[in-house]
């Protein structure tokens, strides 16, 4: 069945009788679902003041681009791919080597090209690159589906991990890229972390508005029909593997963007960013919100940064155990979801 | 005797020349060499495993061919790929219902009518005249009010009159049909058989596999019976159904 939401007439008359809204909205899933994380997310950021917002926010700006844009794979095509993380990783190294002006000669590991670019030339860069390490991955991915997919996607982002890591020459390996450029608009340098995170929700705007283009276009509706049955997408006329590289080059050029942003905020990456967990957790993120829909997407990114970060707060948890324990809840959430409400939060389409 | 009509190649719009198919060691297709009149419905015949549905796959790039050669309106293909056979003027519905399940009703259609072409695909909305194409569609199939249910959430009969419908959506000259009867009630089979006669009416040459004598004779202008993926008799339905090869092989009486 498909949900729409009520008129604004619907809603006020249902304002003006709040016993009626509530019997009429107890079932509903996905306005609890909106309501709660959504409402959480407030009261935890006025709990924790200002500081703590703005880097949630950056955090989620750049959650939810990779997951709005490995969504319209995964989600829209139908092609699980668990090797996103590798665009991601792809868009933060050419970002992060073609900004960084270290002089690395000093140190003994060894000196890798320093290009010195702002952060605005090496962003479209970084889109590009992630875009054509995607064409080429995507021509030889599609010749696979379903779950050897998953494994070709499992082995890519398992391969990019090990080129981040043993490529010292450009990447210096495990000891990262120090000093990645802030975005710069001439004199102005956008170094406080409020200006990051307005700079990470505006490339997050557009990644949403691009994916939004997509999915409402001809174009979106033919990547579901493929998604649905690909050989009888082709009967009817759609070359089916041009359309799956075209949007998996577009989501990738999404995930570089992501990349980039994410270099630029934390001004350090090493290989430890962009391990197969992540990748695994933005597959999550994607299940969680709901596969075939954006606001899914940005609810799930959402749900997730709060998890994350939440649970640094929680009195009877040990620092230590943090990162551990926000796996099994993840893990935890996802099994519940899929026996319970396998189209995820807000979405429709079941995996 | 094979051949009711005249020679004239005009006259043919599909012509298999010698095409074959095999799964491992089983010929479904052997060695077909058939054609089908341009205009009119064609039916094909014949026992369970005689290759009718193999050669629907074959003429719709569903499968690729073994060898021999499909002409297609005098073009001579020998491979031919799914997604031109739009191009070829070909469309078919599966035997299995095929749909686009978890898309509704509508979006089912609308796909068959939007441009094929990839780039300005993703600038193109849906228009007006797609939606009252897809309406016009839904109509003449009785499914307008159900547009905008999940395809998966319809009944096996308003499945089927769906497939038919997103067929006919794309307006092409030749339609493989695979069994559009099979397992419809009285009402559904007297719908999809008028759908069937309007589309023949409009000069669209209509190919179907049935095992129904009954419609065969009702619908069909030329038969074509297959028995171990080789072609029996071909011709006139009532010419063909008189002979006692196809009394004995296939109607058992």
């Amino acid at each position: 069945m498909l949900t729409r939401p009520p008129s604004w007439q619907r809603l006020s008359e249902l304002a003006r009788n709040p016993l009626q809204a509530f019997a009429l909205s107890r079932n509903n899933v996905e306005l609890w679902a909106n309501l709660l994380i959504i409402t959480f997310a407030v009261v935890f950021m006025l709990w924790k003041g200002a500081t703590f917002a703005v880097t949630l926010g950056t955090v989620f700006a750049i959650w939810a681009m990779l997951s709005v844009s490995l969504n319209l794979v995964v989600g829209f095509t139908g092609l699980l791919s668990i090797g996103h993380i590798g665009f991601f990783g792809v868009g933060a190294y050419t970002v992060a080597i073609l900004t960084s002006t270290t002089a690395y000669e000093n140190l003994r590991t060894g000196a890798i090209p320093t290009f010195g670019w702002p952060f605005f030339a090496a962003l479209p860069v970084a889109a590009i690159a992630a875009g054509l390490v995607a064409l080429l991955v995507g021509i030889a991915f599609n010749r696979f589906r379903d779950d050897i997919y998953v494994l070709v996607s499992f082995g890519f982002a398992i391969i990019s991990f090990n080129v981040f890591l043993n490529l010292r020459g450009i990447t210096r390996g495990a000891f990262g890229i120090h000093d990645v450029a802030r975005p710069q608009i001439g004199s102005w340098v956008f170094d406080t972390e409020l200006e990051l995170m307005l700079m990470a929700m505006a490339l997050m705007v557009i990644v949403v508005g691009i994916s939004w283009f997509i999915v409402s276009s001809s174009f979106g509706r033919v990547l579901t029909a493929i998604r649905e049955d690909e050989q009888v997408a082709e009967v009817f006329g759609y070359h089916a593997s041009h359309y799956k590289l075209a949007v998996w080059v577009i989501s990738a050029m999404m995930a570089g963007v992501a990349g980039g942003m994410f270099s630029s905020w934390t001004t350090f990456i090493d290989p430890n960013s962009f391990i197969l967990l992540e990748s695994v957790l933005l597959v999550s993120i994607v299940i969680l919100g709901g596969l075939a829909t954006i606001w899914g997407s940005l609810l799930g990114a959402l749900a997730f940064v709060l998890l994350e970060e939440g649970m640094r707060f929680l009195p009877f948890l040990p620092q230590e155990y943090v990162g551990q324990a926000r796996q099994v809840v993840l893990g935890i959430l996802l099994v519940l979801l899929m026996v319970f409400r396998p189209q995820g939060l807000v979405g429709r389409y079941k995996l | 005797m094979n051949q009711p009509m005249d020679d004239n190649p005009e006259s043919y719009i599909l012509e298999t020349v010698d095409i074959s198919k095999h799964f491992g060691a089983v010929a479904a297709v052997d060695g077909l060499t058939v054609s089908i009149p341009r205009q009119g419905v064609t039916s094909i015949v014949g026992p369970n495993g005689s290759g009718k549905s193999t050669l629907i796959n074959l003429l719709s790039g569903t499968l690729p061919l073994d060898g021999g050669m499909v002409k297609i309106d005098g073009l001579g293909l020998s491979t031919i790929h799914a997604y031109e056979t739009p191009d070829h003027s070909i469309t078919r519905t599966f035997q299995e219902v095929r749909l686009f399940d978890q898309i509704s009703v509508l979006d089912n259609i609308l796909v068959v009518l939007t441009t094929r072409k990839l780039w300005p695909s993703l600038f193109e909305r849906t228009r007006r005249q797609h939606r009252e194409k897809a309406q016009e569609i839904l109509e003449k199939v009785g499914m307008w009010d159900k547009r905008s249910s999940l395809a998966m959430d319809l009944s096996y009969g308003q499945r089927k009159l769906l497939e038919i419908g997103r067929a006919m959506a794309l307006n092409v000259n030749i339609y493989l049909l695979d069994e559009p009867f099979a397992g419809l009630f009285p009402q559904m089979l007297e719908r999809v058989k008028d759908i069937l006669k309007g589309m023949r009416d409009e000069g669209r040459t209509i190919i179907f596999v049935s095992h129904n004598m009954d419609i065969v004779r009702e619908m069909a202008d030329h038969l074509i019976v297959m028995d171990g993926g080789k072609l029996l008799l071909a011709g006139e339905v009532e010419e063909v159904l008189n002979q006692p090869e196809v009394i004995s092989a296939y109607l058992g009486s």
